[in-house]
């Protein structure tokens, strides 16, 4: 079989590439980074600071002493006039001048800061709560509340949802919090894999297009062979790194319960499980770790997996065929940008309502979303962790699959032709054209 | 008996027609050419010929029976716009297309590595193929569209990109690979190459044919009877040539020794250059 000739050299050029390696090991990481980084910044963001010194001209008198000063910020109560204050802002002796106006009202509720630099939104943000906890503790004062009282009353509650399963009565808690995040981690992962696999085929194609082998190659088997050829074999380049990810991991995981005592094993696995963890300290003290492991428990890793697999191979092949068309319509990469912008607004849909479909799962939005072929792998995946009736699944799946069987034909035509076009800007009507042929 | 035939095949892209009505036959053995400006419609008949692309009517007949995709295994290709996987070994690569043409990887293996000792590039086998030069990614080109021994080889512009010594290396080659029983069909501007190796011509312009036959009769058919002659006049004058037409050479000859010593007479025949430009631009009017 020829194709599997063609399967064979798509597949081991790409796995033995040191890229396929250096991809394989650092994009966990790279996910992870995206993820927690930009968190964690933002919580450390003092520390990336600098030192400022803000002066307080506090007409109403109110919050003289309260603002407490930080490492960083240090509040200086003065009793000049305002435009004396700014000056001194502008001439450097104070990085900014907060401004609190005294008012007819017992109480302000406006303050202006002054300064010739951004004051940083942590700044504002720790003297806007500030003035709020005076002000209230005043308020409540002045209607003859104790401000203790108010303190003692406040309550957390927590709301737990159970779905009761549709065929067996079974009842499941489920975690709203944990499944959003793993449908964004896995709508995210998904829209990355089909367009860096998918984006590998048209690379590949004007790769030889430019190359001018692909006459040479044509004169030995059909063009549509060299295109499945080349779909396939980086489809299973693709599934290689899954496995690998995969095997990495259950490692990762093994190592860390051989050496470390069992319950840090969630703690230390992931990232994520740290977060949840947290998240779940904040519910009651020492059954957090308990809830961990009832919240992975609760998920089925292995339908999510199929899932994940299922829609990667539909979605891959759907968007690599249009990808190929695309490839052997051009001549070189720079021209592929106008075809190529169209077909990821169509892979970015499902990402912009990320928010709306995990919120809601089964609402009307979310269902249609999933069933339309070109956004159904990346809005299924945000809707799986929360559990999809089995039906559903299956219809997706199916539409997503024809779809991909009728694109692939479609991309053929187009393929067929436009890797012997050379030197032609092609436009949309010229590719639309050659599906006619 | 003649290897390929092609009988009325026509092809149109479009409202353009690029073949219409084109037959030629080229006999088992024989170096044919493929002759025609740029854009004449070579190009879509080689392909034709490699099944890339169907004719919309007419026939290809190879070996007395309809071209088939397992012809596929027969046929050799070495387009004019060739090249080569960059990144790819060179050995790799050739095994890799020596297997599309249907040969089992060891068999292929095995005669690469012949013709690698043969053209003095064992050592290429490991490098990558941007480490090699264009003239040297020629012959990996060459070898590759040998190597399944096709009974029907299809060359576009063989030598261009080669240097002196290496053209007179593949001209040997396609001679010898003619006499070990390939047919050959020749695409090429370089009309000296013509002269030289091929048997037969075709002349194609837009798409029409219109000059067919061997080398020979076609020089004859379009000779002027002009004749270069050089002689030693009886009065010591010294030696005299002469250009002279005529269709009576043997009055010419007898004319000519009456009036002195005759040291050569050759007729002039035109050259396939003189022939391939008076023809392409009187059918252009």
């Amino acid at each position: 079989m020829k194709i599997g000739i063609i399967i064979q050299r798509e597949y081991l050029t790409r796995v033995r590439k040191r890229s396929f390696l250096l991809i394989t090991f650092l994009a966990p990481l790279f996910f992870a980074a995206l993820m927690f980084l930009p968190a964690l910044l933002m919580e450390n963001s003092e520390k990336f600071d600098q030192k400022r010194t803000i002066a307080v001209r506090d007409e109403s008198s109110m919050f003289v002493g309260k603002f407490e000063s930080t490492d960083f910020n240090t509040f200086i109560y003065i009793d000049n006039d305002l435009d004396e204050a700014k000056n001194m802002v502008k001439e450097g002796v104070y990085d900014g001048v907060l401004y609190i106006p005294a008012t007819m009202l017992t109480v302000p509720t406006n303050a202006e800061i002054y300064s010739t630099k951004q004051i940083p939104m942590s700044v504002t943000s720790h003297i806007r709560s500030t003035m709020k906890n005076v002000v209230e503790h005043q308020k409540l004062l002045a209607s003859g509340i104790d401000p203790d009282i108010v303190k003692a009353s406040a309550t957390t509650i927590n709301v737990q949802p159970i779905r009761m399963s549709d065929e067996d009565g079974k009842e499941k808690k489920s975690y709203g919090e944990f499944e959003f995040l793993l449908g964004m981690a896995l709508c995210l992962i998904i829209y990355f894999v089909i367009l860096l696999f998918g984006q590998q085929v048209m690379r590949g194609i004007i790769e030889e297009k430019t190359n001018r082998i692909i006459e040479v190659i044509i004169s030995s088997v059909k063009p549509f062979e060299l295109m499945m050829g080349k779909i396939i074999g980086i489809a299973l380049v693709g599934l290689t790194q899954f496995l690998l990810w995969a095997t990495m991991t259950i490692i990762i995981t093994s190592v860390a319960a051989t050496f470390l005592p069992t319950q840090d094993i969630v703690s230390t696995g992931t990232v994520m499980s740290e977060q949840i963890a947290e998240m779940s300290a904040d519910n009651g003290g020492n059954e957090g770790l308990k809830e961990v492991f009832d919240i992975i428990n609760s998920i089925n890793f292995k339908d999510i997996l199929w899932c994940f697999l299922l829609y990667f191979i539909g979605g891959y092949f759907l968007y690599s065929a249009m990808f190929a068309a695309i490839g052997a319509a051009v001549d070189n990469e720079t021209d592929t940008q106008q075809f190529v912008t169209p077909i990821t607004l169509l892979l970015i849909i499902p990402m912009v309502c990320s928010g709306l479909i995990a919120n809601a799962p089964d609402s009307p939005l979310s269902i249609w979303m999933s069933m339309i072929p070109f956004t159904s792998p990346a809005a299924m995946m945000l809707r799986i962790p929360f559990g999809v009736p089995i039906w559903q699944i299956a219809v997706s799946l199916c539409i997503l699959f024809i779809t991909f069987i009728t694109f692939t034909w479609l991309a053929a035509k187009v393929y067929r032709t436009g890797i012997l076009m050379y030197g032609k800007k092609v436009s949309w009507k010229e590719i639309f054209k050659w599906i006619k042929y | 008996m003649n290897y390929l035939e092609i009988n009325n095949v026509s092809k149109t892209y479009g409202t353009k027609k690029v073949l219409n009505d084109i037959s030629i036959k080229v006999p088992k053995q024989s170096i044919y050419g493929l002759l025609g400006p740029n854009g004449a419609g070579k190009t879509t008949l080689i392909r034709i010929l490699n099944q890339i692309t169907m004719p919309d009517s007419g026939q290809v007949i190879l070996d007395g029976k309809p071209l088939s995709p397992k012809d596929i295994a027969n046929i050799g290709y070495l387009p004019e716009e060739r090249g080569l996987y960059k990144k790819m070994k060179v050995g790799e690569q050739a095994i890799y297309l020596a297997q599309l043409k249907g040969m089992e990887r060891r068999e292929a293996e095995k005669c690469l590595r012949h013709w690698f000792i043969k053209f003095e590039i064992a050592s290429w086998w490991d490098k990558k193929v941007e480490e090699l030069s264009k003239g040297m990614q020629q012959k990996i080109q060459f070898i590759v569209t040998v190597i399944h021994e096709p009974k029907l080889l299809i060359f576009d512009e063989p030598f261009s990109g080669f240097d002196p010594i290496n053209v007179n290396l593949l001209k040997h080659e396609i001679l010898e690979l003619r006499d070990k029983g390939a047919t050959i069909l020749f695409s090429t501007h370089n009309m000296a190459s013509v002269e030289e190796l091929c048997d037969n011509i075709m002349l194609i312009n837009k798409g029409e044919k219109i000059l067919e036959g061997s080398v020979y009769d076609i020089k004859q058919r379009f000779k002027n009877h002009s004749y270069d002659v050089v002689y030693r006049p009886f009065d010591g004058s010294g030696e005299t040539r002469l250009t002279v037409s005529s269709t009576e050479p043997n009055e010419l000859i007898r004319d000519i020794i009456s009036k002195g010593e005759l040291v050569s007479f050759n007729e002039i025949l035109p050259s396939m250059n003189d022939i391939f430009i008076n023809l392409v631009s009187s059918s252009n009017q």
